[in-house]
């Protein structure tokens, strides 16, 4: 699922300044949502796209070691302006969503995009 | 060819710098991406360690033609019962690492899990000294 796709199923807003036509360069094949970074660290496999509520610098770092190509915080929450430059200079697109973490998930999984399990 | 970097204790916002600059070092030697990844998670782990657990530290990584090898020294308090802190889910974080999105007890079974080899030396008291390696 390309990532144009992804904002607007999301109705979200571009944080780190990509313009459609490079939203539509990343093609999105599995999501993961999540708000504790050691969880993400530990159990999240190949994923590109992650959804969270947490926006500290140390997201884009997880993002960065885990080569998630996309971030979209949930329920409207907004990094700061350092947090998103970092992630310009990650080359890691960032976006936000009023929506809460489950339905921004659900809203996703429903359109095709799906996570990765083992169990 | 080696790499030296000091971590600051002072500056949790500033934890991960130093996997960053190793990792970007990697894919520029042309290093196995999967091999990469290995690695950038268990050093940022470890050195979310130093700052979290041992005040701050210093990191020494080196690739040689058969390894990696990154070694991560503390003077922290140490650990007192390593293979209780080896258990999934034991954390001594306190609440505000933990509103980080960190302490939830996974740093040191990650970092065992995403390497070929892991040493812990630690004492308490004596500070704390983590060695990963993976293979080439």
């Amino acid at each position: 699922m390309l990532l144009s796709e992804i904002k607007s199923i999301l109705n979200a807003d571009v944080l780190s300044g990509e313009d459609d036509a490079a939203l539509n360069e990343k093609d999105i094949h599995t999501a993961c949502g999540c708000d504790l970074m050691s969880d993400v660290l530990a159990f999240v496999k190949d994923q590109s796209l992650l959804l969270t509520g947490l926006i500290n610098s140390q997201v884009i770092r997880t993002a960065e070691m885990m080569d998630i190509v996309a971030i979209c915080f949930v329920r409207g929450k907004t990094p700061t302006e350092d947090v998103i430059e970092l992630a310009r200079e990650k080359g890691i697109t960032l976006m936000h969503t009023s929506y809460p973490l489950y339905l921004a998930c659900g809203k996703l999984y429903e359109k095709g995009l799906g996570g990765r399990c083992d169990a | 060819m080696r790499k030296h970097y000091t971590i600051s204790g002072e500056d949790f916002s500033a934890a991960g710098e130093a996997s960053s600059d190793f990792k970007a070092v990697l894919k520029k030697l042309g290093i196995d991406p999967t091999v990469i990844r290995r690695i950038s998670i268990a050093m940022y782990e470890a050195e979310i360690n130093t700052i979290i657990h041992g005040g701050g530290g210093e990191c020494d990584a080196e690739i040689s033609g058969k390894s990696i090898c990154v070694t991560f020294r503390d003077n922290g308090p140490g650990i007192p019962d390593v293979n209780l802190a080896m258990q999934e889910g034991w954390s001594t974080a306190g609440e505000h690492i933990r509103e980080l999105g960190f302490g939830a007890g996974m740093g040191l079974p990650n970092m065992k899990k995403y390497t070929d080899d892991m040493t812990i030396d630690t004492a308490p008291g004596q500070g704390t000294t983590i060695t990963l390696i993976i293979n080439l």
